[in-house]
């Protein structure tokens, strides 16, 4: 079933690597670590420092978590808690402030497609794209949330818990926000091509500034929405940003196969990887797009100690600060950077060409990746040493797309 | 000193103190793009050279424009302009990072735009820039933008202030929504937030109806500065209510004084003091190294910024006709305005100037006859003028008077060159203010209110609560 061989990465390609960052860690508890700084999370400075970080590590690029509510321990409806963080700040305002003090990794930030404006999005990232020089991205997300929805006051959702998934009401929503997505995602798109590159042509003789004919309407129409272009912004220096989905079923998995550069997926065993990936794979195969296929990233959840019984503690000290175990989407490893490493080859012959790592507790455990798995994976030939790319499209081997309305 | 006192200053009353910004010279029918030192509109390169030299001159703060369409003229893109510019917080929150005083000021759309999402990205530009955000709040109505979002053009033009007034009080309610203490982050008692319900707001009125909690814990300055820019009796009005600098468009000294006068006459009525609102027009400049030699500048660059194809799309604003046929060196149109509803250009504010089509072409007809002008020599000469024009003393002096006189309490300044157009005034006009006593020598706050002399939210409230 699966599509030709050449279009995928082969097994002996570098390994690609991203963290994801998330205020002071995925761990609930994070924030009680010595290492945190609970009181700095809403400072450009502590932003720049982990940014920074994951830069000295040669990482591919770093994602930056964002929601339209308040954080909470449920997973679809608010909470009163106080003993954990709470407030964060605009994901691509974050990725913006830190561009100009970084030269080479790229910078995604999340965007929630179910309340935003795509015009105004497609201009975000573009401009992005510009004030880092092509390190630019975007992880496309829906909300489903009754609160977040309550934030817009311009629609309402159905009740929506985990165990709730299957029943017609949730199933008719969650299409038709992912059915959204895809349009905001080619909508967005087609902003980014609304420009030719050499639009701009400040021709004297004539007196224009612009080529106008090198400008072009979009006139997408979709069930949500419609936007006539073209963008206000030109062509980013990408072309097109990297666009990518976190993706834990069949409707996700569609999107990041027909609309993304990247799939982030949760696999917890290298059978379930292959699944997903052959699943990604024969769908992008089938919709006839063009170009390359998605990289397939997988998440996992680290707690990195040189020695695997300081991470199994610090893990159980953190789960009895938050009151109990800590529970994830995607695979909780604990352990050390050595044995991830292992994990992590291994896992790539399922099919993967990267991975997302996040940090259990960023103060402690994002030094452990850049300074401990990265020279591990060096060591075995698996990571670079150098960064050899201007662009993230460049780094993760994309080439720039052309542009859709061009005419040769 | 006795001597440099301008025309209207005062004696006994200290000197006024100048505040000074300026706006990044893009999309406007100001700004010479085929001029060889002219660079891009969009790199960042050049946003943060200008932002940079701003900032080397103690400015205020720096001022980003929008625009949600490209504009059009006979159903076409209009191409003689600078076309394109990039996104506003994006732009503004990455020059946070090069620069350390400077206030970002960002306008942003009332209209295709929800208070949440707003508030929360003007909350975190605050904190981003440790405290320099400010958001000149503007509105729009029409079908023409509206193409480009979600609800479309769906406001009727009488509601607009209504949206926007409604607009800016949720937004100030969520920036409110949190105190600004409740973050105590104790990592012994586990404690993070002292108060369950941080953030927590409810709003009910005719354009939103929205409740929940606010994920931005308040910013350094609790609220963005609030800039707002139109001209209108609602606009006054609108900027006499809420905001605390409006940014005007008379840079002559008896409109300016006029213009000055009403507003600051409005605030009584809203229960605020002069000083809360401060009036700073937009103005453009022309240095020499004499008067002459400015005067003969100036007059080059507005043949820059009106090229013959400018010219006539120039004229077309007025006429409401297609204008292509005429030439631009020759005599003006002898045919009248198009009197119907306006359909030539879309998209740009100078097609509401022209009130009156038919009596501006009559005028115009008038006058380059008696001159012996033609199109393009009328638009060059009636345009956009610069609004100063002369040596640095010249330029220091006239803008200190303005100021001392009551006819602003400072300017925004528009260069006609991306982005050096700023250097040459950094480096001459600023020092002799500076000379005069009249603008800072050193940044003493660190955040926009503190430059602008505005009181901190904080502060008021803390002011209400203890009387």
């Amino acid at each position: 079933m699966s599509a030709s061989p050449s279009l995928y990465p082969p097994l002996s390609a570098p390994l690609h690597l991203a963290v994801a960052l998330n205020g002071a860690g995925w761990h609930p508890a994070a924030w009680r670590e010595p290492s945190a700084r609970p009181a700095e999370l809403l400072t450009a400075a502590y932003w720049a420092d982990l940014v920074a970080e994951a830069e000295r590590g040669l990482l591919d690029f770093v994602t930056i978590e964002d929601a339209l509510g308040l954080q909470s321990s449920h997973p679809t409806e608010p909470d009163d808690r106080t003993d954990q963080e709470r407030g964060r700040l605009d994901a691509v305002l974050i990725a913006a402030r830190v561009a100009p003090l970084t030269r080479h990794i790229g910078l995604v930030p999340t965007v929630i497609t179910t309340h935003t404006e795509p015009f105004h999005i497609s201009k975000a990232i573009a401009t992005l794209d510009y004030v880092s020089t092509g390190r630019a991205g975007v992880r496309v997300q829906v909300s489903a949330r009754q609160n977040e929805a309550a934030h817009f006051g311009r629609r309402t959702f159905p009740p929506f818990r985990i165990e709730d998934l299957d029943t017609p009401a949730v199933r008719e929503l969650t299409a038709e926000l992912f059915e959204e997505a895809g349009d905001y995602v080619e909508a967005v798109r087609r902003l980014w091509d609304s420009w030719e590159d050499d639009a701009e042509i400040r021709d004297v003789a004539t007196g224009r500034f612009v080529d106008r004919d090198k400008l072009h309407y979009i006139d997408f129409e979709g069930r949500h929405f419609s936007v006539k272009g073209p963008s206000i912004t030109p062509r980013p220096p990408q072309g097109q940003p990297l666009v990518s989905a976190l993706a834990h079923q069949r409707l996700p998995f569609r999107l990041v196969a027909r609309s993304t550069d990247l799939g982030y997926i949760t696999p917890h065993d290298n059978d379930q990887a292959r699944a997903i990936t052959d699943e990604i794979r024969t769908e992008h195969a089938a919709s006839g797009r063009d170009g390359e296929a998605p990289h397939i990233f997988g998440d996992l959840v680290v707690f990195l100690d040189d020695d695997p019984a300081a991470a199994a503690d610090r893990r159980d000290r953190l789960d009895g600060l938050a009151g109990h175990p800590y529970t994830s989407d995607a695979q909780i490893f604990t352990g050390t950077p050595a044995d991830l490493a292992d994990l992590l080859l291994e896992r790539r012959e399922a099919g993967l060409t990267g991975f997302r790592l996040r940090p259990a507790v960023i103060g402690h455990d994002l030094q452990a990746i850049t300074r401990g798995l990265v020279p591990e994976l060096q060591r075995r030939g698996a990571f670079r040493t150098a960064y050899e790319a201007d662009t993230l499209r460049g780094l993760l081997g994309l080439s720039r797309p052309a542009n859709r309305y061009a005419t040769a | 000193m006795s001597t440099d006192n301008g025309a209207g200053h005062r004696s006994g009353r200290p000197r006024k103190q100048i505040h000074l910004a300026a706006h990044f010279p893009g999309v406007n029918n100001t700004t010479v793009w085929s001029d060889p030192a002219a660079g891009s509109h969009v790199e960042f390169s050049s946003f943060a050279h200008f932002a940079r030299t701003a900032e080397r001159a103690k400015f205020d703060f720096l001022f980003l424009a929008e625009g949600l369409r490209l504009r059009e003229q006979g159903g076409k893109i209009y191409d003689l302009d600078v076309v394109g510019r990039p996104d506003t917080f994006t732009v503004l929150s990455a020059l946070a990072a090069v620069t350390e005083h400077l206030g970002l000021t960002g306008t942003i759309n009332s209209t295709f735009n929800e208070p949440y999402e707003v508030a929360r990205q003007f909350a975190s530009l605050d904190h981003l820039s440790g405290g320099r955000a400010a958001w000149n709040v503007v509105t729009s109505w029409d079908a023409f933008t509206g193409e480009n979002f979600r609800r479309g053009g769906f406001l009727p033009q009488e509601e607009r202030y209504s949206r926007a007034k409604e607009f800016l009080a949720t937004a100030n309610e969520l920036f409110d929504s949190w105190r600004g203490d409740e973050i105590v982050a104790d990592q012994e008692a586990g404690t993070f937030l002292r108060d369950a319900r941080a953030g927590a707001f409810a709003h009910q009125g005719r354009h939103f109806g929205i409740e929940g909690r606010f994920n931005v814990p308040r910013s350094p300055q609790g609220r963005p500065v609030i800039f707002q820019a139109g001209d209108s009796d609602e606009g006054r009005e609108f900027a006499a209510q809420g905001a605390d600098a409006i940014f005007s468009r008379y840079s002559t000294l008896k409109e300016g004084q006029a213009f000055y006068t009403d507003v600051k006459g409005r605030l009584a009525r809203h229960g605020r003091t002069p000083d809360q609102l401060l009036i700073l027009p937009a103005a453009t400049f022309v240095l020499g190294d004499t008067d002459a030699e400015a005067q003969e500048l100036a007059r080059e660059v507005r043949r820059q910024q009106v090229s013959g194809a400018t010219a006539i799309k120039h004229l077309e604003f007025v006429w409401n006709r297609d204008l292509s046929g005429y030439d631009p060196e020759g005599p003006l149109p002898d045919i009248d305005p198009d009197p119907g509803e306006h359909t030539i250009a879309r998209g740009r504010a100078q097609v509401r100037m022209y009130r009156d089509p038919l009596a501006t072409a009559r005028e115009w007809r008038e006058l380059a006859a008696a001159k012996n002008w033609s199109i393009r020599d009328l638009v060059v000469e009636t345009g956009n003028r610069q609004s100063f024009v002369g040596s640095p003393a010249t330029v220091a002096a006239t803008i200190d008077d303005f100021v001392q006189a009551d006819a602003a309490d400072g300017f925004i300044l528009v260069p006609h060159i991306t982005p050096g157009g700023l250097d040459v005034f950094a480096d001459t006009v600023v020092p002799l203010l500076q000379e005069r006593g009249v603008f800072r020598t050193e940044y003493e706050g660190t955040t926009l209110r503190d430059h602008l002399g505005l009181a901190h939210p904080d502060h008021a409230r803390a002011g209400r609560v203890a009387s």
